[in-house]
């Protein structure tokens, strides 16, 4: 628990340009060398620690050499002004040195085999012109770990917004939280009240991902509460699938959807259907519905690829009322320029709530409109911080930075 | 049967969603071999769930066939491509010799499965990607004509981007490729982080309400 302490006193006292170390030092072996298994990782892999030197500069340059036995190999050699620890990609929590002393991972990889739980012995040589001189080797071995402590501050970030989304879903079971208007969602009564009265079918696309995806469950989830208007208009629904799961899925959400409505009568098992999983194959089918069915309303939520343009362009000729919702940004462009409406991103995921007006989904909303807030703040202190950082020559706004790095 | 239909499929969710959101943090390999292990299983149930999906359309088509539904004659040809390309799968290979056994080529005789793949499949497939061509022409065109101020703002910056995209363009306005690289690197792409963002925020709530039970729509709706 003292360590990161340690490197976070260390990161306060040694700005990123401190004052050359032993700058008078003669030509001696790398000092205070110490191998470690290298923390956080899933084993086959040893750090290498050792001081900086008064004589690191280009020219000279730090071998490290590896064995199991009797033998020793170099496996790396570079110069000796690189591979500091402030260079790695370790936050400052998890880091085992000063900034400022040497640091390389040796890990199993070409033309490297670490084997976890066998010794291994290690030396650092130094080498300027003809001269050469050797640490004596220490012995580690390496193992893999439980924890990655260098992910401890996504663990940390996704706690904290769990925290604020379930606390703004209580807050939202006890008052009203407005919602700013979503064109795109309004039009659905529309879409569907359209359908109806020409007496035409509505197209629903769940997109081209699996039941993994976030944006197919959300794109399931409306799939719900449009299903509940269409069943109370008595109007078709076709729902063809690219994924047999997302169709089985989607046929009990629909189903039930029919049953909340008061109309079970109406519902029809085959209103959801597989086509196939192939892409174009898909588009080809689809299109070619929508060319022959003439759906009054095309409803595209989810995941989409190379298939969007084409799946919109012809349900724009046919002069269908389009809807579009969707996380994939690449193809975000092609409907906002083929349909009448567009969910982007996030709007696809608040659709749900939008929809059915219900607390929790209220609450989490307001949840979201914290979060990027607070991503909002930090990428503006974030900016901040780097230019100080930069203009000063210091590690010091690290401290704050690193708690934002690798947000995966 | 509310405990198998609600509550275990909920059981299942959190548990599962638990361990494998805590998988992240662990690099042992024991956490990588589950992984791979249920990775392993979701392909074996998808490939149970593509009988679903096949039994749906066979019956899908085949009422449409005997209904002599509208355009029916195409569910027909559906048929005779599934049930003909299967049948060339565990066809006969005279030329080759032996068994096709879902091989496209054998001793680099291509088979008549092969045949079916690469010349009928492939082909069409191409047709329909080459098809977007086309679309992409009309539909910026639609959206290109300036009618508002955001269309003709539009206009301007796909104009620039396109002449810095191709070395003539770049010739004739040389500023074009500095100007499309800003407009990319710059302005398009501080656009696709921010809708990143709000869509990674978005993900991981709707992941934590389906972890934690709060949205349960998913399951087939429903509020017992």
């Amino acid at each position: 628990m003292l360590r990161p302490l340690a490197v976070l006193v260390c990161l306060c006292l040694f700005p990123l340009t401190a004052p050359e170390a032993g700058a008078q030092q003669a030509f001696a072996p790398p000092q205070n060398l110490r191998v470690i298994d290298t923390p956080s990782d899933s084993g086959e892999g040893l750090t290498v620690l050792w001081a900086r030197a008064g004589y690191d500069a280009p020219e000279v340059r730090y071998q490290i050499m590896l064995g199991d036995g009797a033998e020793k190999k170099m496996v790396a050699e570079f110069p000796a002004d690189s591979h500091y620890v402030r260079d790695s990609r370790w936050p400052w929590w998890t880091r085992v040195d000063r900034p400022d002393a040497h640091q390389f991972n040796l890990k199993s990889g070409k033309g490297l085999e670490l084997k976890n739980g066998t010794p291994y012995a290690v030396a650092v040589a130094v080498v300027k012109g003809a001269e050469r001189v050797e640490a004596a080797p220490v012995q580690a071995v390496p193992a893999p770990n439980w924890v990655n402590w260098n992910q401890m501050n996504n663990l940390l970030l996704v706690l904290l917004f769990g925290a604020v989304v379930f606390g703004s879903i209580r807050a939202a079971k006890r008052r009203e939280i407005f919602l700013r208007r979503i064109p795109g969602l309004d039009a659905v009564d529309e879409a569907i009240g359209r359908a109806t009265e020409l007496g035409k079918p509505i197209l629903y696309l769940t997109g081209a991902g699996d039941m993994s995806e976030p944006s197919t469950i959300a794109a399931a989830v409306i799939l719900g509460r449009v299903a509940k208007r269409v069943a109370a208009y008595e109007t078709d629904l076709l729902v063809p699938h690219r994924d047999p799961i997302v169709m089985a899925v989607c046929q009990e959400i629909t189903k039930q959807s029919y049953l909340e409505a008061g109309k079970p009568d109406v519902f029809r098992e085959d209103s959801n259907f597989f086509i196939t999983t192939d892409q174009f194959s898909y588009t080809a089918a689809v299109d070619g519905i929508m060319l022959r069915r003439k759906p009054a309303a095309n409803f595209f939520m989810g995941s989409y690829f190379a298939e969007a343009l084409l799946l919109t362009e012809t349900g724009a000729s046919t002069g269908a009322i389009q809807i579009a919702g969707t996380d994939s940004d690449h193809q975000l462009p092609f409907f906002v320029t083929t349909c009448d409406y567009t969910l982007i991103g996030e709007e696809l995921y608040a659709a749900s709530a939008y929809l059915s007006r219900e607390p929790i989904q209220l609450g989490t909303l307001r949840g979201q409109d914290f979060g990027k807030a607070f991503i909002l703040v930090v990428l503006a202190l974030g900016t901040l911080l780097a230019t100080v950082g930069v203009l000063f020559a210091t590690d010091l706004p690290m401290i704050v930075l690193d708690l934002f790095k690798d947000l995966k | 049967m509310i405990f198998l239909r609600r509550q275990l499929p909920l059981l299942i969710t959190f548990v599962a969603g638990v361990v494998f959101a805590a998988q992240y943090y662990v690099p042992h390999p024991t956490s990588e071999l589950m992984l791979t292990e249920v990775t392993k299983w979701l392909q074996i149930i998808s490939g149970f769930a593509l009988v679903l999906g096949v039994t749906s359309l066979f019956h899908i088509h085949a009422v449409k066939i005997r209904r002599k539904e509208p355009g029916w004659a195409y569910s027909l040809i559906l048929y005779g491509g599934i049930l003909g390309t299967i049948a060339a799968g565990f066809s006969y290979s005279f030329t080759a010799g032996q068994w096709v056994n879902g091989k496209e080529t054998i001793n680099g005789i291509v088979t008549a499965f092969g045949w079916i793949y690469s010349d009928m499949m492939v082909p069409l497939q191409g047709t329909m990607f080459a098809i977007l061509a086309f679309f992409i022409a009309s539909a910026a065109y639609r959206s290109f004509r300036a009618r508002s101020r955001e269309a003709a703002l539009l206009l301007i910056a796909a104009i620039i981007v396109m002449m810095g995209r191709v070395p003539l363009g770049e010739m004739l306005l040389p500023v074009s490729g500095d100007v499309t690289q800003w407009i990319l690197n710059v302005l398009n792409a501080a656009v696709r982080r921010a809708i990143l963002i709000g869509i990674s925020l978005g993900a991981v709530a709707l992941s934590l309400k389906i972890i934690f039970g709060m949205e349960r729509a998913y399951l087939g709706g429903g509020k017992e």
